[in-house]
């Protein structure tokens, strides 16, 4: 790429290669690594004309914290403290993912017991991270109450993990064969009360955001993704959903029960912001439901099974790779395996990543506000981007 | 001795009435000032279920206070490469046309600055100073993104002072004047016969106009928080920041002031007409400008363009022109 | 055409209006914040702190570890140092054989190891509970220890049998 416009040798090297269009009469501007609306450290390099934008590049690796190194440093066993690392508000599927992967490879079994105990904690994490999503776009749209009221039900969610798992963020619940603890009578009832709240919690949610004016004009027709682009760029989740693709891992490739459950997959098909917004609050009740059929049917049994590996298991040579439906997308783990106590490769497909990149093309030609509104609609987690 | 008294009696009275109301001004947008930072901070946390500020004395009441100790004990930074008398005149321009402002409005029969007969004229005329201020403030501080903001600023703050005008007009029509102690005097103590009865729409225009005028939320793009990190005083802080903060919520007090006179009676009301029904009704607006922060989103900014371009302008002027036609067939 | 919208501005005049309604509501509806420290939460029974030492039922100010090293060897943090001696417990010299019995060898000295540190670097633990869990004693447990500020990293390294002591002694 010719340094045609390094006449000026400010900024760093991105800024420098970053060449100025033909014009001449635009602005360049950073925005991020520190900025209040990208939701981590993302920086965008952005070539302004007037309000509109011309180019927008995307730059990584602030946050990169070799994930994915650790994985060939550790041991299979040590390694799970990562995964509630990587995406820390959707950490139970994170966590899944790589079980599953890692059972996948050495041919764990896991109670049945653990697995409705795993479909709980994975869509209780769900809601939690989709209350977090809404909070913050709305936040970055202008509104500064919805945000408070996510939070206050996202606290009561906290709390009952806490009850599990002992955390409230970066849960390491899983573990290869089950799940670390069971689940006790206050968490069940806790959880019940939960459920009736929320669904009373939701409609409220649509007379102060979903049906308000304001926010329509802000996300209706705002980043138009067509299936196409969306096929082209890998997107997955409410992104892909949103442009009308029914594609969601738990039904496209089952893995778990989610057979067993009666839920719907949302999707919409205008592929703009609204539609993206409108999957994702769908995708909250559908969630509830879940929970609550779950909760219904788990059995008896153990939570992690009597022939669970113990820390210093060898999987055996082999590779495996677990996809599960996260809160942002397709979350894959890729796992091979030499034979040795560490892996030999983990690598970590992270949903965040191919959204991004779809941005670079939605926000040409648009103003600045609406590349904010298309940003947070991609539900966008950095440190899972940079791993 | 006498060489002093016929110095003093040559003082015109209007002088000292003036110098006297300019004193009393500023005590009073002073301490509204503080009052409504309290005001807004408190109803915000309510809003969202939280206490708002609590720990600086009792209720947090002296929060404000510890905030302006705060923001004049901080350091006067000029940002390299900005144009030092530009970024410094900005916020006292901003800030010191607002006791213009205020002098034609009576806050009770005899408190009024300067019973003038083109009050509303004056107020118009120096509100538009604030664009200047915004001009000033985007351009000195070489900043792209006070830049952008301030151009938002000014967009939006000329556009909206048209249907602002027209429906501040229609009032005038129907009172046959522009002064402010008429409009109040025409109106009476009891609900049904201030001018919101029947001035609906104008009144509704004139709030939204308001609202966008003091780059309240949801009309606050200029200091986009989320987006341009703060708009058009990005580089300011300190005394600068606290200038503008004070401007506009001065601003904020001076458009509920105007409303409160055309639209609400002013001074009037029922049992016993005073200042306090200024003041009441006066912050009953602010509450609910305040209550707007809290719960919209913001609208995006050509879409804020489009509003008042489409909407409000057009209906202004029917509003307006049927105002004209019913003074006319009634007067 | 007109219809439609003088319709849409009436709902998006309505829906403004519905949204204050909702946060109207909210505001005469009590806090929820809670106001550390004159409140405190409840719920911390649950908490997972950073990990302790068990005692022997038999003895408040002995540790049930048994010095195999597994959560040492097992953290992926490396957080925990074990230090132990070994000493050798006196054996009773056997009694002088009766004539016509042979001698019995003389028994080897008993050796028992016994903790002398239990390090704990908080500043690197993930609190993941792998310790905790591959003990095979339950010698670890999570502590309740929710309050925990200090000034510096080193305020963060615990010596967890120093601690048990002086629960021992309350």
């Amino acid at each position: 790429m010719s340094h045609c416009a390094a006449t000026e040798l400010t900024g760093d090297t991105y800024t420098r290669r970053f060449d100025k269009g033909p014009t001449g009469d635009t602005l360049i501007v950073n925005m991020g690594p520190q900025h209040p609306s990208t939701h981590g450290v993302l920086r965008v390099i952005i070539e302004l004309d007037g309000e509109y934008i011309l180019r927008a590049e995307p730059v990584l690796g602030y946050v990169h914290r070799m994930h994915e190194k650790m994985g060939e440093v550790k041991s299979f066993t040590q390694y799970l403290p990562n995964m509630g690392r990587v995406d820390y508000l959707h950490a139970m599927a994170w966590n899944w993912a790589y079980v599953g992967a890692v059972e996948k490879l050495g041919g764990v079994e896991v109670p049945e017991r653990a697995e409705y105990l795993r479909v709980i904690a994975t869509e209780l994490g769900r809601i939690s991270s989709h209350l977090v999503w809404w909070g913050a776009y709305l936040l970055d749209l202008g509104a500064f109450t919805p945000i408070m009221y996510a939070f206050d039900d996202r606290e009561i969610i906290l709390d009952l993990l806490q009850i599990i798992t002992g955390s409230r963020l970066t849960y390491c619940y899983f573990r290869f064969g089950g799940v670390i603890a069971d689940v006790t009578p206050a968490f069940v009832s806790g959880l019940t009360e939960f459920l009736a709240r929320f669904k009373s919690r939701l409609p409220m949610y649509k007379d102060l955001v979903t049906d308000n004016a304001i926010l329509r004009k802000r996300c209706e027709e705002i980043g138009v993704i067509d299936v196409d682009m969306a096929r082209r760029y890998g997107a997955t989740g409410p992104v892909l959903r949103g442009s009308g693709v029914a594609y969601d891992t738990r039904r496209a490739e089952p893995y778990g029960i989610y057979d067993r459950f009666d839920f719907e997959i949302p999707v919409f098909p205008e592929g703009d912001a609204m539609a993206r917004y409108m999957v994702r609050m769908r995708e909250m009740e559908e969630s509830v439901k879940i929970i609550e059929q779950a909760l219904a049917q788990m059995p008896g049994g153990e939570h992690l099974s009597a022939k669970a590996p113990k820390p210093a298991w060898k999987p055996g040579v082999g590779e495996a790779y677990f996809a599960v439906e996260g809160a942002r997308g397709k979350i894959g783990v890729y796992v091979v395996s030499d034979g040795t106590k560490n892996p030999y490769r983990v690598k970590l497909r992270a949903p965040s990543y191919c959204n991004l990149s779809l941005f670079p093309e939605l926000a040409q030609g648009v103003i600045l506000a609406d590349a904010v509104s298309i940003m947070g609609s991609l539900d966008l987690v950095i440190p899972e981007i940079d791993r | 001795m006498p060489d002093m008294n016929a110095l003093l009696a040559g003082i015109p009275a209007e002088l000292t009435r003036l110098i006297l109301a300019l004193v009393a001004l500023m005590v009073f947008i002073g301490l509204n000032g503080l009052a409504l930072v309290w005001v807004e901070r408190k109803v915000a946390g309510h809003v969202q279920r939280r206490p708002g500020p609590y720990e600086v004395g009792p209720f947090g009441l002296i929060q404000p206070i510890v905030d302006a100790v705060k923001l004049v004990a901080k350091q006067l930074a000029t940002p390299a490469g900005a144009d030092k008398f530009l970024y410094w005149l900005a916020p006292l321009l901003s800030f010191l046309p607002i006791f213009l402002l205020f002098i034609p409005i009576p806050f009770s029969k005899n408190l009024v600055g300067l019973d003038t007969n083109l009050g509303i004229l004056l107020i118009l005329a120096f509100a538009g100073l604030n664009v200047l201020a915004l001009c000033l403030a985007g351009w000195g501080q070489n900043n792209k993104w006070g830049l952008l903001g301030a151009g938002r600023a000014v967009a939006q703050s000329v556009a909206y002072e048209i249907p602002l005008l027209l429906a501040v007009l229609a009032v005038s029509f129907q009172t046959g004047s522009l002064s402010l102690t008429e409009i109040t005097a025409k109106q009476g103590a009891w609900p049904w016969q201030w001018n919101i009865v029947v001035q609906p729409l104008a009144f509704f225009l004139y709030f939204i106009c308001a609202v966008a005028e003091t780059n309240r939320a949801p009309f606050d793009l200029p200091e986009a928080e989320s987006e341009l990190t703060a708009g058009f005083h990005t580089e300011y802080s300190g005394m600068g920041f606290g200038l503008f903060f004070l401007a506009e919520y001065a601003n904020m007090i001076v458009v509920c002031s105007v409303a409160t006179v055309l639209f609400l009676g002013g001074w009037q009301g029922p049992i016993e007409p005073g200042w306090w029904w200024f003041l009441i009704k006066m912050y009953a607006l602010l509450v609910v400008i305040i209550w707007f922060r809290w719960t919209y989103p913001r609208v995006r900014f050509d879409q804020l363009l489009n509003l008042n371009w489409k909407w409000l302008l057009p209906l202004s002027m029917v509003n307006l022109l049927a105002t004209a036609f019913a003074v006319k067939l009634f007067a | 055409m007109i219809s439609q919208t003088f319709k849409e501005a009436v709902t998006a005049v309505w829906s403004m209006v519905v949204g204050l309604k909702v946060t109207g509501k909210n505001f005469l509806l009590p806090q929820i914040t809670v106001h550390y420290p004159r409140q405190v939460v409840t719920n911390l029974d649950t908490y997972r702190g950073h990990i302790e030492l068990v005692a022997k039922d038999e003895n408040p100010f002995a540790a049930r570890c048994i010095m195999c090293g597994q959560c040492e060897n097992n953290c992926p943090s490396g957080c925990i140092t074990i230090e132990s001696v070994t000493r050798e417990i006196p054996v009773e010299t056997p009694k002088e054989p009766a004539p016509g019995e042979e001698a019995k060898p003389a028994p080897k000295p008993k050796k028992v190891k016994e903790l002398t540190q239990f390090l704990l670097d908080y500043n690197l633990c993930s609190l993941c509970g792998l310790c905790v869990q591959h003990c095979p004693v339950d010698s670890l447990r999570f502590s309740r220890d929710v309050y925990l500020a200090g000034y510096s990293r080193g305020e963060f390294e615990f010596e967890l049998l120093e601690m048990l002591k002086k629960r021992g002694k309350k």
